[in-house]
């Protein structure tokens, strides 16, 4: 069956090679039914590429070391959920990952969209086919998942790290958040190449933006559980070079979906709107870089490979055409009405993006910098968190800062009084809290002090912009309460889920401040009975259990618990042993306290032949909150994301009025 | 070589091609049509007058919530109004600036119907 695979794959190129080529030249020349040609070929590119895969997770399933992907990244023993995930773990299945998500992506993009930018489609087709061409290019030529060997009688394991329920979820939530953001930037080209730089390429754009921003943001927090619960050393986020990478997109695209709106408000920002695209688009690219070339030793980097030079190439290729494209297109662009005043929403918003993308610029400077010293000094030199941490605060606060303000501004011009009286309540809200913080000891760390106090101005404007706007809802002849509150957010609906997503930042913001800024630990090795105390917390040593098991064995140190000298339960931290892959991974233990909003975090470090266990406790306050934010961050999302039926009538209703025009 | 992955292989390749090949097999309903190039000048004053319009609705919705006290509001009102009976107006006259050719021409083509039919041939 690795032939059936092997040819679908071929099958796939050729059919993106033709999509590229035959609907360049259908859109250059206006020939409809080769464009239509090329588009089926894109959309068949699909269907082969699902024949591909189907082929692998069959041989997963089916433990058919025949293939050699198969064999070095599963095993007898692994539980098939795992063996499943095998599918994605090695470099040649990730990048086959990637192409089924794209064609998929794209065959949904070109046909939701077949209406809205039917003119732009002919474009739009060539370019998602010149890089999903990429994509099957590398697991054909350099990368297959599809090679044979001799089938040994056991596989060699799958890297005992991804052997986890989240990291089920983590890497293919984290290709849709990268990959989507090639439609963005498709429609982008597309509408360049073609001349047709109206509203509605940004109106596509837009809906693929987010849904790429969602994916890509409940990857990343899936990925700081996953660290928080699996490496073990008590934080979830350590500004590696891969957690980074996923960040990167994620704040260019961030500044993408405020931008936008400046567009359609104000017609502004339009050379601006298609750099964003650009740049997320090649910072995914870069992204995609980082995790599979192994340039960078990270914990999240499973491999080691050759294919770091094709794509430093395409992302160099990417990036000089778009810049290309834009230069040669800048009249096209131009904006049709300026900046009225510096106090407004749309100064505002220009504000954001600024800190967004200089932000995003940073990080990829700290990323790149080991690469750049290595390449240049023969040593790599890396910066570590103080550099990131610094730069989160510089740029962070304002941004913080700015969510309370943003919403509480008017488009055009505003005066300050009418700003002042707005934010008010919050700043008072804000105030109050900071002077009960200050008095509750907070003020161990000023930065952090400060961040709660933005947070809770921000939480303010939210809740006023909430109550101001269903109190307007309800005088305008809403029936209820209820309804009025309903009507508000269903008639802007994009509106309203950013201000859900801005709470959820703020429950984040709230949740890292409190787990960075006020957590404690204690470490200290442990004979049986003898206790280790962490704040509130004392916990008494009882002894080492070993629990054999069929893909690993569980060794584990048995803690008494006692919060405040009363018993709290018994945790288990320790080590997991597996047998394959002859691997030890932390299995640390975490005891969430909801009523305290805080976790106990226990690593049961080394064991030793004494009897003995190194044993390290943190107490992570509020750190709970993050994954909460996960959550409302969703909630945020899947309301913005949600159809705009008014918008939608809008443009059915231009779009009719230009074939009245036409047909005249 | 297997007989069955071989079959499979050349399914795939031939369902490859039906699917690129299908938009020549058919007969087309029409002209095969070029797209045009150029985008409609009508499309950019319709999308400025929808935006002046949406401006107007979203000047009076913070107006009504307390965001935007009274004097603001009278200040931003006018200037919106002007932009959005600009924005209407431009509208019509690309209409008919687009229209008007079109009906020209339609009429040159009516009054020749006529003498050509009487040309001798």
């Amino acid at each position: 069956m690795a032939l059936v695979g092997r040819a679908a794959l071929i099958v796939t190129l050729v059919l993106l090679a033709y999509a590229a080529l035959a609907g360049g030249y259908a859109a250059l020349r206006g020939r409809r039914r080769l464009a239509e040609s090329a588009r089926n070929a894109l959309l068949a590119g699909f269907a082969t590429t699902l024949i591909a895969s189907v082929v692998l997770v069959a041989a997963f399933v089916r433990r058919d070391f025949w293939f050699a992907y198969v064999a070095q990244h599963s095993s007898r023993q692994l539980p098939l959920p795992y063996t499943l995930a095998g599918f994605w773990s090695g470099q040649a299945g990730s990048l086959l990952l990637w192409l089924l998500v794209l064609t998929g992506m794209s065959s949904a993009a070109v046909l939701l969209n077949r209406r809205l930018v039917a003119d732009v489609l002919p474009w739009t087709v060539p370019v998602l086919a010149s890089i999903a061409c990429f994509f099957a290019l590398v697991p054909v030529v350099v990368s297959s998942p599809f090679a044979t060997q001799p089938a040994p009688p056991n596989g060699a394991g799958m890297n005992v790290s991804l052997q986890n329920p989240y990291m089920l979820a983590h890497p293919p939530l984290l290709y849709l958040g990268y990959v989507g953001l090639t439609i963005p930037f498709a429609f982008g080209v597309a509408a360049l190449l073609s001349g047709r730089t109206d509203e509605r390429w940004l109106v596509a754009s837009r809906r693929w933006t987010l849904a790429s921003w969602t994916f890509l943001g409940v990857a990343i927090l899936l990925g700081a559980k996953w660290a928080y619960e699996t490496i073990g050393w008590g934080g979830y986020y350590a500004w590696d070079p891969v957690e980074n990478a996923a960040l990167m997109p994620w704040l260019a695209s961030t500044a993408f979906l405020h931008s936008v709106m400046v567009q359609e408000k104000k017609a502004m920002l339009r050379v601006w709107n298609v750099v964003l695209v650009t740049l997320a688009f090649c910072l995914s690219l870069f992204g995609t870089f980082l995790t599979r070339s192994g340039v960078i030793n990270s914990v999240h980097s499973f491999s080691q490979s050759s294919i770091g030079g094709w794509f430093l190439g395409f992302i160099a290729i990417v990036a000089a055409a778009s810049t290309a494209l834009i230069l040669a297109r800048l009249p096209l662009l131009r904006s049709r009405s300026r900046l009225e005043s510096l106090a407004s929403r749309e100064a505002a918003f220009l504000y954001n993006n600024l800190l967004l993308v200089a932000f995003a610029l940073t990080i990829l400077w700290g990323v790149a910098f080991p690469l750049l010293s290595q390449a240049l000094r023969g040593q790599a030199m890396t910066v570590g968190p103080p550099y990131y941490n610094f730069f989160l605060r510089v740029f962070g606060l304002p941004l913080l800062l700015l969510m309370a303000v943003g919403p509480l501004i008017a488009w055009r011009r505003a005066s300050l009084r009418s700003l002042a009286r707005s934010l008010a309540w919050p700043l008072l809200a804000g105030l109050a809290a900071g002077l009960l913080l200050l008095a509750g000891g907070a003020g161990s760390s000023p930065p952090g002090l400060v961040a709660y106090t933005f947070s809770v101005v921000v939480l303010g404007a939210i809740v006023l912009e909430f109550v101001r706007g269903t109190r307007a809802r309800k005088a305008l002849g809403a029936a209820s309460w209820p309804g009025a509150f309903a009507s508000l957010v269903a008639r802007n609906r994009r509106r309203y889920g950013g201000y859900v997503s801005h709470a959820a930042v703020v429950l984040l913001a709230i949740g890292v401040v409190g787990s960075s800024a006020y957590s404690a630990s204690a470490a200290a090795r442990l004979q049986p009975g003898q206790t280790l105390s962490v704040g509130a917390y004392t916990l008494r040593y009882l002894g080492a259990t070993l629990h054999p098991g069929r893909n690993h064995d569980e060794l584990r140190a048995q803690l008494a618990v006692f919060r405040d000298g009363k018993p709290a339960g018994v945790v288990a931290a320790g080590k997991n042993h597996y047998h394959v892959e002859a691997f030890f991974s932390n299995a640390v233990a975490i005891r969430t306290d909801w009523r305290r909003a805080e976790d106990l975090f226990v690593i049961g470090d080394e064991f030793h032949r004494d009897g003995s266990v190194d044993l390290k406790l943190v107490v992570n306050p509020l750190v709970d909150l993050i994954w909460i934010a996960g959550i409302v961050f969703l909630l945020g999302s899947l309301i913005a994301m949600w159809p705009d039926a008014r918008e939608q009538r809008r443009l059915a209703r231009r779009t009719l009025e230009l074939e009245a025009v036409a047909h005249a | 070589m297997e007989p069955l992955a071989l079959t499979l292989t050349a399914m795939i390749a031939a369902a490859a091609v039906v699917a690129v090949a299908l938009p020549f097999l058919r007969r087309p309903h029409q002209r095969e049509q070029r797209t045009p190039h150029a985008q409609p000048p009508q499309l950019e004053l319709l999308e400025q007058r929808d935006r002046t319009l949406a401006a107007l609705a979203e000047l009076e919705f913070d107006h009504r919530t307390g965001k935007i006290a009274d004097g603001d509001y009278q200040r931003l009102l006018g200037p919106l109004r002007r932009e959005a009976a600009e924005a209407l107006r431009l509208v019509q006259v690309g209409d008919r600036q687009a229209v008007e050719p079109k009906r020209a021409a339609a009429a040159r083509r009516r009054a020749a119907a006529p003498v050509a039919a009487k040309e001798p041939r």
